[in-house]
């Protein structure tokens, strides 16, 4: 008889203790404890079928900037969701898929009735931070909203304001853009630019390419014959709905599929041919390498090079970099003495020299090829340069350009970009300054001189620090910014910001920081309205379908409320509603992608939830680029792919900001002095349980995933860490205390926290929950001001029991 | 359309990810508190890491195995139910009725699948129905319209036999002969590999 397993749940269970982790709030809420709770449980009272009350409604999935945009067909009975389906339309080709929903979504009636949503308006009571509310009127809270903006912009200036980035909620008139209109009207606010989900390949691909559009549309996948999937993990973070299913069918085609992670994911698992664990921080080391084995055997394309490409050797420097070390200068260590071969990058990247240089081989000659790159590589201490080690494969290979190959970078979807995500209109910001995204607590801290220097934009200096954050949807003010224990210290001190207001679902870290939280109806109580993520031409209603209930409000009408105590009530709104702006969003994308677009009324009455455009003949980026250069040059100086970059070798900084794509140890490494005391990378990866750090703390989805932090036998082992023990992770900037999970899974020497879990905390100011910022940091990189926040070193000891 | 003889699930274990989608549609279909599932995704895994200079090489090996009930040819729950409460129709499906179950526990031995799952709350066993109201309204179970990897089907177990071809078994689910399980599954590459490996399901915790 074969082994096999008793899969009986008598002989294995143990009883679950996912109830004791989600368990209701720790949060004192006067007035509102008292309340009758909005909770259907999951049990078979729930009524299902038959009722003549019941209808089904075909609507989008609540967008919370997952990558997804996924339909769903929600029963209704009552006033009540009582089920929900995925797309049932009967076509499921591959050149326009069902849009299927993962388990967030499937799971969303737990986040829907969740008992610990936000029922009412509260003011804080206690100290900042300490989680004390009285619960206020909305007529309190609008007209205290009103006189913070007046009395801050009056002290500080319009400058003294932000709405800061957040994703929270993400579609037409759900979301911080609703805010952004607001404070536009009033004046304006301090600016951002850029995000933390993909700061430096956004920053990065353009001094390559000149623009953003490098992607080809997903069908063309098809065509390919061998695809590098670099920490790409699709799978999991959902890189567009149905792109396993599309990566599934190029691999039905013959396709090649390699995966390149720290961990074996859930992609490397059911879309790869196969899985090469590298250590974070060391892909461009291994990049560089293939480049190596790629000019000493002769696999580059040097007509392709000759022709498109300018940097690659000393001979097709651009002008006036006459003498610079050229992109081979670098590979073949000319200058440095140091040749990047596979020998070089294997201590590095910990992957045998044979094996990269197989995959360099592989990669070069089998054509035509994808590299696709991952944001989560990019999310780290020298991000910009793995995203043109990347671009810079892409292009010696001659992968640009042709149909099955891949320019690589930030691969917006060609011919036009792609989806427009949000179109309802913020107007115009009369203040100009903008900061990266990542530096907020900076501009808190010392926002008055800030300057070029710390990557402001639209103006000289800051004239004042940050004073007043109105954050809509955005839980990245604590919990998703790096160093969480740093940005707390900032926030109790309220002389720095003055004023907090947080709009939101639910009592989230950030909102606990609150001085008023603004309780906010979710996305299927109002009107919404969203396209595909970065790929997929569709567009998706998302009509009201249930009440909001308590005394919650969309975000639109919060913003509405307030401008109307500003005196400009009516300019805010134009007289519309949240779904005469639908209309008025359906209509903007009938002129502009999708002339085909249905009505409003057809939707409704059609029960249509979705439009698609076939993708029949999917575009190519570059295309006409490669027919001809010189007719159809990039937008970039020299008109061609910079593989040496003349505007970075102008910045004068070569350590950090070469101009040609190098590997460069990072600020804290395996390789460092730090490593001493805290030997282990650690990254904070996506996990199907939660979208960033929405939809944390539901039960059917903690059960699925639950928060663990994952380590390698070989590393538990000396540590006496059995499967399941309770861990502590530190380092010098916080630690945290969770369960583990043993798994083969991910490389020795590597653990990974699931990001986006809540930062809960215990009296010792250690958190019990595993929130990954509290270990990570607020240092930015070079050239992008991105979040490096995947550059960690820990420690890890067992735990005792709590 | 002929009369099903014997419902019975595909499983593409090479197209599934583990992503859970399955295991959280029935849940939603049938209002399933957390803890009880009746499709439950197992994740198979094992092999070991080698040092090999300042590299490393391995051997690691994972997939998943996506369970509901089985609907088996010879449903040994059926047989072990003392009020026989579980019956086999015409159709194949294993159906329990929890007007007649006592909360025994029997079936759960007997079933070596883990497809009963009581709960302590009512103190009954429910499992998999093959989202019969849906399946006998002529569509798809909820697990298998969920998949966005479409790494599952339904149909007549002869039929998906002649379609898919595959096995009725991948390590480390038992020997067929036991059950005769309504399963047809595509084995992913590294299920040969598991058989004589260290191997084990690594998500106990999960299922």
């Amino acid at each position: 008889m074969k082994r096999h397993i008793d899969f009986a749940p008598m002989s294995r269970r143990s009883f679950l203790r996912w109830s004791a982790l989600v368990g209701s709030s720790a949060v004192a809420v006067k007035g509102a404890s008292a309340s009758k709770r909005l909770f259907v449980p999951a049990s078979a009272e729930i009524p299902v079928g038959g009722s003549s009350t019941e209808r089904m409604i075909r609507v989008g999935c609540p967008s919370h900037n997952c990558g997804g945009r996924c339909l769903l067909r929600v029963t209704v009975k009552d006033g009540v969701i009582v089920r929900i389906d995925g797309d049932d339309r009967p076509y499921d080709g591959v050149d326009d898929p069902q849009l299927r929903p993962c388990i967030r979504g499937r799971a969303y009636r737990r986040r829907q009735y969740h008992p610990d949503r936000l029922k009412y308006p509260l003011r804080r009571i206690g100290k900042r931070g300490e989680g004390k509310f009285e619960r206020v009127s909305w007529d309190e809270t609008l007209d205290l909203m009103a006189s913070e903006l007046r009395r801050i912009r009056d002290a500080y200036g319009n400058e003294a304001l932000y709405v800061p980035y957040g994703t929270g909620s993400y579609n037409q008139t759900n979301g911080r853009q609703t805010a952004q209109r607001l404070l536009n009207l009033f004046g304006g606010c301090l600016g951002f630019y850029n995000s933390y989900s993909w700061a430096c390949i956004s920053a990065a691909t353009p001094y390559v390419y000149g623009t953003s559009v490098t992607g080809n549309q997903r069908q063309d996948w098809l065509n390919s014959r061998y695809i590098l999937m670099w920490g790409w993990n699709p799978a999991e973070m959902r890189d567009g709905t149905n792109t396993e299913y599309i990566l599934r069918k190029a691999r039905e085609k013959g396709a090649r599929t390699v995966c390149i992670d720290p961990r074996m994911t859930l992609s490397a698992v059911s879309l790869a041919d196969e899985w090469i664990p590298i250590r974070p921080g060391t892909d461009a080391a291994m990049m560089s390498a293939m480049a190596h084995v790629m000019i000493e055997e002769n696999l580059v394309d040097a007509a392709f090079i000759k022709t498109h490409c300018v940097g690659f050797d000393a001979e097709t420097l651009p002008e006036g970099a006459e003498g610079a070390e050229s992109y081979k200068d670098y590979i073949l260590g000319t200058r440095d003495g140091v040749p990047k071969t596979p020998d070089w990058a294997e201590p590095l990247t910990g992957i045998p020299r044979a094996t990269i240089a197989r995959i360099a081989r592989e990669y070069a000659t089998i054509k035509p090829g994808v590299l696709y790159q991952g944001y989560g590589m990019q999310r780290r201490a020298y991000g910009e340069q793995v995203v043109r080690a990347g671009c810079v494969l892409a292009a010696i290979t001659g992968n640009v350009g042709i149909s099955g190959g891949w320019a690589s970078g930030i691969a917006l979807q060609a011919p036009d970009g792609g989806p427009f995500w949000l179109v309802f209109p913020t107007g115009r910001n009369p203040v100009r300054a903008m900061i990266p995204s990542y530096l907020w607590t900076e501009a808190v801290l010392r926002g008055k001189g800030m300057g070029p220097e710390d990557g402001l934009r639209g103006a000289e200096r800051l004239e004042t620090d940050i004073k007043l954050i109105y954050a809509v949807a955005s839980n990245a003010i604590v919990n998703q910014h790096g160093n969480v224990n740093r940005t707390a210290e900032i926030l109790k001190d309220e002389s720095r910001v003055e004023f907090l207001a947080v709009q939101d679902n639910f009592l989230t870290p950030t909102a606990r920081f609150a001085d008023l939280v603004l309780p906010v109806c979710t996305q299927f109580e109002t009107w919404g309205l969203e396209d595909g993520w970065k790929y997929g031409d569709e567009v998706i209603l998302m009509p009201r379908i249930v009440d909001p209930p308590f005394e919650t409000k969309s975000d639109y009408a919060i913003c509405a409320g307030i401008a109307e105590r500003l005196g400009f009530g009516e300019a805010y709104t134009e007289g519309r509603t949240e779904k005469d702006w639908i209309r008025w969003s359906l209509d903007y994308y009938r002129k502009t992608r999708f002339p085909g677009l249905p009505s409003l009324e057809e939707f409704e009455e059609k029960n249509l939830g979705v439009y698609s455009v076939p993708v029949t003949k999917p575009a190519v980026a570059f295309e006409a680029f490669r027919k001809d250069p010189v007719k159809h040059p990039l937008p970039t100086p020299s008109g061609k792919i910079e593989i040496f970059s003349k505007r970075l070798h102008d910045m004068n900084q070569p350590d950090e900001i070469p101009a040609v794509p190098k590997y460069i140890q990072e600020w804290e490494s395996p390789f460092g002095p730090e490593a001493e005391k805290y030997p282990l990378s650690a990254v904070g990866h996506h996990y199907l349980s939660r979208v960033h750090s929405t939809m944390e703390n539901l039960d059917w989805l903690e059960e699925a995933f639950p928060q663990r932090l994952f380590i390698n036998p070989l590393d538990a082992a000396p540590r006496k860490i059995s499967n399941g023990d309770p861990v502590r992770v530190y380092n010098d900037r916080g630690a945290v205390v969770l369960p583990c999970r043993i798994t083969p899974r991910i490389m020795p020497g590597v653990v990974a926290i699931p990001q986006g879990a809540w930062w809960t905390p215990g009296p010792d100011g250690v958190d019990r929950r595993g929130s990954v910022n509290v270990l990570s940091s607020e240092r930015w990189t070079p050239l992008a001001f991105g979040n490096a926040q995947h550059t960690i070193m820990v420690q890890v000891e067992k735990a005792e029991k709590t | 359309m002929t009369a099903v003889k014997q419902w019975g699930f595909f499983f593409d274990a090479a197209a599934c990810s583990g992503c859970k989608a399955c295991q959280v549609a029935c849940k939603d279909r049938h209002d399933l508190k957390a803890g009880i599932h009746w499709r439950r995704v197992y994740e198979v895994g094992g092999g070991v890491w080698t040092p090999k200079g300042k590299a490393w090489e391995h051997g690691v090996l994972a997939y998943n195995i996506s369970m509901a009930c089985n609907h088996c040819r010879n449903p040994l729950c059926a047989d072990s139910c003392p009020t026989k409460a579980i019956t086999k129709r015409p159709d194949g499906l294993v159906l329990l009725d929890t007007t007649l179950c006592i909360g025994c526990r029997y079936c759960e031995w007997a079933c070596p699948y883990g497809a009963t799952r009581f709960d302590a709350a009512t103190g009954l066993v429910t499992k998999c129905t093959f989202c019969v109201d849906a399946v006998d309204a002529g569509e798809p179970p909820a697990c298998v319209a969920a998949c966005p990897g479409r790494a599952l089907d339904f149909g007549d177990f002869d039929d998906l036999k002649k379609k898919y071809g595959g096995t009725g078994r991948i390590f480390p689910l038992p020997e067929e002969d036991q059950t005769e399980p309504a399963l047809v599954i595509r084995p992913h590459r590294d299920c040969a590999r598991a058989e004589g490996a260290a191997v084990d399901v690594i998500n106990w915790e999960e299922v």
